[in-house]
């Protein structure tokens, strides 16, 4: 099958039983009889459910693992630069351990010569994926970089700072568990040290597991019920904008990532009243429904006037200017909330797979740019572009393509 | 090409396998210890003791030529229904090769040569790790970088001999002192 496997763990792990878990520690908090009467109607068989952590992703697939997963709950960017000394054959190496650590780690296992192996245990579907950035090809495959991979264009309201920018190698672990995330993180960092250095480390986060039903668009820190429209993964529409048919041979069902690190301005955010926050957006800040529908997966209707006769959702609304014409301008999101308590600073990271970021990616970000009220209190202070690589077979390694050119 | 001391290290354990034969006196060929399954004796056996040894996860820690000296763990299985007994092993980027077992008194770990080299039961395993038994690696002549795969060989007491392709990773322990060699040398295999 091209996706991986969800939660198998080795048949271990049951989604009822979790949900079930989660039923019964909401209605325990109120009262016991009425637990009690819960399980006595429940045919369940002895003992408690088993807990989430056990749930696995596996690393193995024609895709990578992280991209059409649903989105755990934390999230670790490891950005690295490749040594100047680090040739085609370091890099073998270097994406050879790499992918070693992860197969094991996804499993719940220790890493080889892994000091803290009672760590690995608890996988809560541990997930690293793999993005390349231009210098990294290059370093392997100098005539195998796809176009599109290079910096995006520059726009006005970005005050993109380099210590945010892009890497030769991006490894995005995610975890519903944070210790999880941390321990995965710190094998990596040690077997990438040999041949990188760590530029950055970009830590995100959502709601915690279980907070909420699965499938819940998440909230972003302004309030804002953010990812609402989004191709589905598993549908031909998902396929089409995502996975790359065409290009060099070593990304042929891969993707391309954009990371773009988006500080919020909470303080003069809070400054504005909910409809004025709803304005700015064009939906609803209860339930992200358009503010000319009833529900958040209602179509917007963008011609619709009030009775002044001006549209119910403006010229500058977010979501009008985000939505182009050509349904070929569309990408996947898949980010997460930050805090960087030392500074202060909090915001979104922008995590968005599309098969080509030129062709789907920056005619968005170039419309926002002209346009879009929500840039008063947005602004991008980071920005890097990968190509994700398809997934590889067990004994292989993410990238390994393209030592077959 | 100077002498490879291996052949140092094979001569002293062939030596304490003949010692061992001539303790059991041969007698009982058929249920005798496998230490005493050196090639004279090694009939006993239906197939080499190499066929049923393999070393899962592999993995040797990287070190330098300056570092000089370095290990390689796993963990040996025996699939077969004898014991067998690894008594030496070469590795193709060390001059001398040995067997070391780990002894640790409070937070102090010191080596030396295992005697009799490392048996591991029938059908059972034996563990190679840091603060344990391992292959000790001497005399690097080139470095060993993380993500390399080199190969190893071990020689059993029958003589037979089998190779594993250890991949070589960072890793901070394993700094066992060499026995009696406290004083001038950092400690770093």
């Amino acid at each position: 099958m091209s996706r991986p496997r969800e939660g198998t763990g080795g048949g271990r792990w049951s989604r009822r039983g979790v949900l079930l878990a989660g039923a019964t520690a909401g209605v325990g908090a109120l009262s016991g009889a009425v637990v009690a009467r819960s399980t006595a109607t429940e045919p369940e068989p002895t003992g408690p459910p088993r807990p989430h952590g056990e749930g696995s992703v596996s690393f193995h697939g024609t895709r990578q693992a992280g991209i059409e997963t649903p989105p755990q709950a934390n999230v670790r960017l490891l950005g690295l630069d490749l040594n100047a000394d680090t040739d085609a054959e370091g890099v073998r190496r270097l994406l050879s351990l790499l992918g070693d650590d992860v197969a094991r780690l996804s499993r719940g296992e220790g890493a080889l010569a892994d000091t803290e192996p009672e760590l690995a245990a608890v996988p809560a579907r541990l997930t690293v994926t793999f993005g390349f950035g231009r210098g990294l090809v290059e370093r392997v495959a100098p005539d195998a970089v796809p176009a599109w991979l290079t910096d995006l264009p520059g726009f006005d309201h970005d005050a993109l700072r380099s210590e945010w920018g892009q890497t030769d190698l991006l490894l995005q672990v995610c975890s519903d568990d944070p210790v999880t995330v941390a321990h995965a993180a710190r094998v990596l960092l040690r077997d990438a040290r040999a041949h990188t250095r760590v530029r950055w480390i970009q830590d995100g986060f959502r709601r915690a597991h279980g907070s909420e039903r699965d499938g819940t668009t998440m909230r972003n820190l302004m309030g804002q019920v953010d990812g609402t429209v989004n191709p589905a993964p598993g549908t031909e529409d998902f396929d089409h904008l995502v996975w790359s048919e065409d290009g060099p041979g070593w990304l042929a069902g891969g993707t391309s990532l954009v990371l773009r690190r988006i500080a919020t301005h909470l303080d003069t955010w809070e400054e504005l009243d909910r409809p004025a926050r709803e304005a700015v957006v064009g939906r609803r800040l209860a339930d992200g429904s358009p503010l000319t529908g009833e529900s958040e997966h209602d179509a917007p209707d963008f011609a619709a006037t009030d009775a002044g006769g001006l549209t119910v959702i403006a010229d500058f609304a977010h979501i009008r200017r985000a939505r182009s014409e050509d349904p070929e301008e569309r990408v996947f999101r898949r980010g997460y909330n930050y805090e960087d308590p030392a500074s202060g600073e909090s915001g979104l990271l922008f995590v968005c797979f599309q098969s080509d970021p030129v062709r789907r990616f920056v005619p968005i970000q170039r419309r926002l740019d002209e346009l879009d009220l929500l840039n008063e209190w947005v602004t991008a202070v980071g920005s890097a572009v990968y190509a994700v690589p398809p997934g590889c077979a067990e004994g292989g390694f993410v990238g390994e393509g393209l030592w077959k050119g | 090409m100077p002498v490879h001391p291996r052949t140092r290290v094979l001569g002293a354990v062939l030596a304490l396998s003949l010692a061992l034969t001539g303790c059991g006196d041969g007698a009982d060929d058929d249920a005798g210890p496998r230490e005493g399954g050196t090639e004279e004796d090694g009939a006993t056996r239906d197939s080499p003791a190499a066929d049923s040894l393999t070393l899962d996860d592999p993995w040797i820690k990287a070190a330098t030529v300056e570092d000089g000296m370095t290990a390689v763990f796993g963990e040996m299985v025996n699939d077969g229904d004898q014991e067998v007994t690894v008594v030496a092993a070469s590795h193709e980027d060390a001059d001398t090769v040995e067997l070391h077992e780990v002894t640790t008194q409070g937070a102090d770990a010191t080596m030396r040569e295992r005697e009799g080299g490392f048996p591991i039961p029938a059908n059972g395993t034996l563990p190679l790790e840091p603060g344990g038994n391992h292959i000790m690696l001497m005399g690097l002549t080139t470095d060993l970088e993380p993500g390399a795969e080199s190969t190893v060989t071990v020689e059993l007491s029958d003589g037979s001999t089998t190779t594993f392709t250890a991949v070589v990773k960072e890793h901070a322990g394993a700094n066992e002192e060499y026995e009696g060699d406290h004083e001038d040398h950092g400690g770093d295999h």
